[in-house]
């Protein structure tokens, strides 16, 4: 917790990180200056790409004391604004599901791989990313916890499944190798309740560490401050139980 | 939600982007999250020229009921034209 006698500095930066068959990507790195060990967090970006907000989160979470790293999942589609890059890859429809997976172990490396990690990293993401972040709790070992904030398509039809997104998430829940908090709303379509509470039946067979909250008179997207879904103080709630999670899971953030 | 629910359709034509007039070669619509309508859904549909990266777009975001009206705009002045004549078939390059 931020004292107003304390000394906080920051460094945010953009880096390369080794993504998925070895791609080199790139990824935007924020820190605190102190000397830690600062717990590490992979922070996922949405569908509507490598945008402003996940900088913005990004260095929200080296602010609360974690070492963050949100990788361009994006990068090899070409360069341009994130709004023009993100409609190149919403046409495409979306990136692959083991790329993705792939760069966010990729991701996990390079935290793990500096001299001022506590040893334990997490995952974040929302929407597209929420879902990303399940997908690689479950399908890699060396998260200590999960964060899936409104992930849609967890749970998806036969009809759904393409040659890029071939196995649903939720069919992966057996190998989950870590806690997870789930953040929905209860008017999203998608995550729909019912998928919500079909997702939690999964992980309530399979023995899982978890949390969900479900919260009334919110829908997707509920933290999104610039566009109409956000619901304050959902939001600030939600950011409570991340950090209040996070601390369980991964440790006293750093200094 | 992300519905990845998308089509693209080869076009042939001219869009205006942020740097002016580029020939668009193909039309990605989408029902999808709008990256600026205040909407949690939309239909998007992007101009685009691939070969000129991502920046050569023309994008719109449209309510469903206007995503309608200009689907049927757009056909009753194709066949105005039609009726009068002045429809000019261009053979596909």
């Amino acid at each position: 917790m931020y004292h107003t006698n304390m000394y906080e500095g920051m460094l945010a930066e953009t880096v390369t990180v080794q993504g998925a068959n070895g791609d080199a990507i790139n990824a935007y790195f924020a820190r605190p200056l102190g000397a830690g060990p600062f717990p590490g967090m992979v922070i996922v970006h949405h569908i509507p790409g490598w945008d402003e907000w996940y900088r913005e989160a990004t260095r929200k979470f080296a602010h609360h004391g974690y070492a963050a790293l949100s990788p361009n999942l994006y990068y090899r589609d070409g360069h341009g604004t994130p709004e023009d890059v993100a409609a190149k890859v919403r046409a495409a429809g979306g990136v692959p599901d083991d790329q993705v997976v792939g760069d966010l172990e990729g991701s996990m490396r390079y935290l793990r791989a500096l001299p001022y990690i506590n040893g334990k990293v997490g995952v974040f993401g929302t929407c597209s990313g929420g879902r990303h972040a399940y997908l690689a709790a479950c399908r890699v070992r060396g998260f200590e916890a999960a964060v899936d904030c409104w992930g849609g398509r967890v749970v998806m039809a036969k009809e759904e499944l393409t040659p890029k997104q071939p196995v649903a998430p939720i069919d992966y829940t057996k190998d989950l190798s870590c806690s997870l908090l789930g953040l929905f709303g209860e008017e999203d379509k998608s995550p729909s309740p019912e998928q919500v509470a079909r997702h939690e039946q999964e992980l309530k067979k399979h023995g899982k560490t978890y949390e969900f909250h479900m919260y009334p008179n919110a829908g997707h997207g509920f933290f999104y401050y610039d566009r109409p879904a956000y619901r304050q103080q959902q939001a600030v709630e939600g950011w409570s139980k991340i950090f209040a999670f996070l601390g369980t899971h991964l440790g006293a953030p750093g200094k | 939600m992300c519905t990845m629910i998308v089509k693209q359709v080869q076009i042939e034509g001219s869009g205006k982007g942020a740097a002016g007039w580029f020939t668009v070669h193909q039309a990605n619509v989408s029902y999808d999250h709008p990256f600026n309508a205040p909407m949690e859904h939309a239909l998007n549909i992007d101009f685009v020229n691939e070969s000129q990266g991502p920046g050569a777009r023309v994008a719109v975001e449209l309510t469903v009921e206007s995503a309608r009206s200009l689907v049927e705009a757009i056909l009753a002045v194709l066949g105005r034209a039609g009726t009068g004549g002045y429809l000019e078939e261009v053979p596909r390059s």
